[in-house]
């Protein structure tokens, strides 16, 4: 008993110096990010791991969202008699929630583990050592661009997905089931506001895009560099960043939308 | 090393993310169509039960948009709502012309009604809207309704 | 910070005490290398040869001592001086670590990219004669999954003599290589030693390959240095644990048996 007490104890305290490296590690990061934009073609190369790699299951993934949300929206509105607010629903539901959250979480599933085993190999291999015995910063070469890639990805890819969860839930609605094409967008234009609904899902989609490439890129800095110290980072990355995720968009919910 | 490519393609990438989020912007949110452009002026209307009208709400006459409630609070003084509009300039009322709170539909949001009045002079920035009318509110016109049940 | 090209000391640690975090690793550390010398650092696993690399990179700090490279006292030194210090020091890794994501010509190419401004027809000049030095101008077009662990280990070493280092350091380079390779990597540090006339550290455990190679030996036990000379001192040298190394004797101050109570005594235990 006394035990489980103490061990408790030591988690939480080891919990609480991981934060702090972490947030030390997020400083260093910061002073040196000036070579990642004085050097375009890093951040090109990493925003194309990261971005242009992921838009494949976005799209897919938004797609598909879209078209449920088509199909779940109309089935409980027309019992109200409501389905011609179907346009609002659906696009209510992803510019809101779905589209950063769900974007997050896939993000951190792919690129974020990419990111993790990217670099816990490299410090695995002794790569990130040479690089700095060659007097090559790799913190400034090697992780900014790759945070910053990650943190510029996130609202575009966000974007992408519930652009294409909208079509998706058009689609649907109108093309599938029947319902009017101008009642449809026109709803959802009355029931979408620009300040509310579309910036503030591109806020939440910045937000998590920090979170979770920041936690992506320090589980593969700080990871055991040997083959399963960089396989428990990457679980680490799309664990902790999913629950980060979740929890980040609780508070900014509460946030932006209380007192409305 | 596919260089050139991994530029093409992250270029596009980002084209094609700020067209969704334009496509969001605009054909999403209504927020061109509910933009008020151009200079607008600011009046003032008082009213004795504003209903569920928010900051934001749209401003017609005659079903059209032609400004935006900018602010709501409550008058210490006379202990009415004092609701504050910005009107485009393009679209001159005469002073003497009359704000109503009206509801969209049935159950829908409620926004700020303007007949146009007969005034040769019209409203500047600054003015108040004299001839106010409140919303209605269900459970008055439910109790009305009772009330006249019971006197038949 | 000025420093005189004929001045023959390279590197020097005086009364060193390092190590990692509570640990330490290394005590009262005394060590030189000149100019134009190839010197090894030999010793079992965990003896502390990889923290004194560290130490002549910048890499680690040590607790106490003074640390000097190049002229310049890495005990004292600020970041950008440790930056700088780096680029006149070339090292090899235990396995190379190429970068896996450059193909062995843009490998080499690195430093020379990241570290100065010349025209890329000067590059690829440069690249092709490191490349040609270590006998591997013709891979310069591979990628590093196709490259054998010897071949690595010489993109290595070309990609370290990139920027025409004052110091080599070598880690293990000798490890797990076939006897042609060892041959070759022998020689390549005694050659490019000479013609770069910089001075070379190798770490080690390979007696019979640096025996044959250095001009200096320092012999590291348990971070102490129990023995130093010419590879000829250390052959014939009295301490126990230098003789069992050097001769490769199986039992000796470095036990056969892991510590354990008497095997009489265990056998009685199953009855």
């Amino acid at each position: 008993m006394i035990n489980a007490v103490a061990r408790l104890g030591q988690a939480t305290i080891d919990t609480v110096v991981q934060l702090g490296f972490a947030a030390r590690f997020v400083i260093a990061l910061l002073r040196h990010s000036g070579m990642t934009f004085r050097r375009v073609p890093l951040l090109i190369r990493d925003l194309y791991f990261a971005g242009v790699l992921s838009i494949l299951i976005i799209v897919v993934s938004g797609a598909f969202v879209g078209l449920v949300l088509g199909l779940q929206g109309y089935d409980t509105l027309q019992r109200f008699g409501s389905e011609t607010a179907l346009g609002g629903v659906v696009a209510l539901s992803l510019l809101r929630e779905l589209g950063p959250v769900v974007a997050a979480l896939l993000f951190a599933s792919r690129a974020g583990s990419a990111m993790t085993a990217e670099i816990g190999l490299m410090k695995a291999t002794e790569q990130l050592d040479a690089m700095d015995v060659m007097a090559v910063n790799p913190i400034a070469r090697v992780i900014a661009p790759k945070f910053w890639a990650g943190v510029i990805a996130m609202p575009l890819l966000a974007g992408i997905f519930s652009a294409v969860g909208i079509l998706g839930g058009w689609f649907i609605g109108v093309v599938v089931i029947g319902v009017d094409h101008g009642t449809f967008w026109s709803q959802m234009q009355n029931a979408v506001d620009f300040d509310a609904d579309v910036r503030n899902g591109i806020v939440k989609s910045f937000v998590f895009g920090v979170i979770v490439t920041w936690i992506a890129v320090f589980q593969g800095w700080s990871c055991t560099p040997t083959a399963e110290g960089v396989s428990r980072a990457i679980t680490k990355t799309v664990v902790y960043g999913a629950l980060a995720v979740l929890a980040a968009d609780f508070v900014l919910t509460a946030f932006m939308f209380i007192g409305r | 090393m596919e260089r050139k490519s991994w530029d093409v393609l992250v270029g596009l990438f980002v084209l094609l993310g700020v067209a969704a989020l334009f496509f969001l912007a605009f054909e999403v949110s209504g927020a061109a169509t509910s933009r008020i452009d151009g200079e607008t002026i600011r009046v003032v209307a008082y009213f004795d039960n504003i209903g569920g009208l928010k900051v934001k709400a749209p401003v017609k006459s005659a079903g059209v948009l032609v400004g935006r409630v900018t602010a709501i609070r409550l008058d210490p003084k006379s202990y009415r709502a004092e609701v504050t509009m910005e009107l485009s300039r393009n679209i001159p009322f005469p002073k003497d012309s009359s704000a109503s709170i009206l509801t969209a539909g049935l159950l829908g949001e409620q926004y700020v009604g303007i007949e146009a009045g007969a005034d040769l002079e019209n409203l500047q920035d600054g003015d108040r809207i004299l001839l106010t009318q409140s919303a209605v509110v269900l459970e008055k016109l439910i109790g009305q309704f009772l009330v006249n049940k019971a006197a038949e | 910070m000025a420093y005189c090209v004929t001045e023959r000391l390279v590197a020097s640690l005086s009364g060193v005490d390092a190590g990692y975090g509570t640990r330490q690793i290394l005590h009262g550390i005394d060590f030189t290398v000149h100019r134009g010398q190839v010197v090894a650092i030999m010793g079992g696993s965990g003896s502390g040869k990889t923290t004194l690399l560290r130490l002549l990179t910048g890499q680690l700090r040590p607790w106490s001592g003074t640390v000097e490279v190049l002229g310049v006292r890495l005990d004292q030194a600020s970041e950008a001086q440790r930056y700088a210090l780096r680029r006149r020091i070339g090292m090899l890794f235990q396995f190379g670590a190429l970068f896996t994501d450059l193909d062995v010509f843009e490998n080499v190419a690195f430093p020379l990219r990241e570290h100065t401004r010349l025209p890329e027809p000067l590059i690829r000049d440069l690249v092709l004669l490191k490349l040609e030095a270590v006998g591997l101008r013709g891979a310069a077009r591979l990628k590093t999954s196709e490259l054998s662990g010897g071949m690595a280990r010489r993109v290595a070493l070309a990609r370290a003599i990139a920027l025409d280092p004052e110091l080599i350091l070598y880690d293990e380079p000798f490890a797990g290589l076939d006897p042609i390779s060892l041959a070759t990597i022998g020689t390549l540090i005694r050659r490019l030693n000479d013609a770069l006339g910089a001075a070379s550290v190798v770490v080690t455990h390979d007696v019979v390959e640096s025996l044959a190679l250095v001009d200096y030996v320092y012999f590291v036990s348990r971070g102490h240095i129990v023995a130093h000379g010419t590879p000829d001192a250390i052959r014939n040298a009295s301490d126990p644990y230098v003789r069992q190394f050097v001769h490769g004797e199986i039992d000796g101050p470095a036990p056969f048996h892991y510590p354990a109570p008497p095997l009489a005594e265990a056998l009685m235990e199953e009855i």
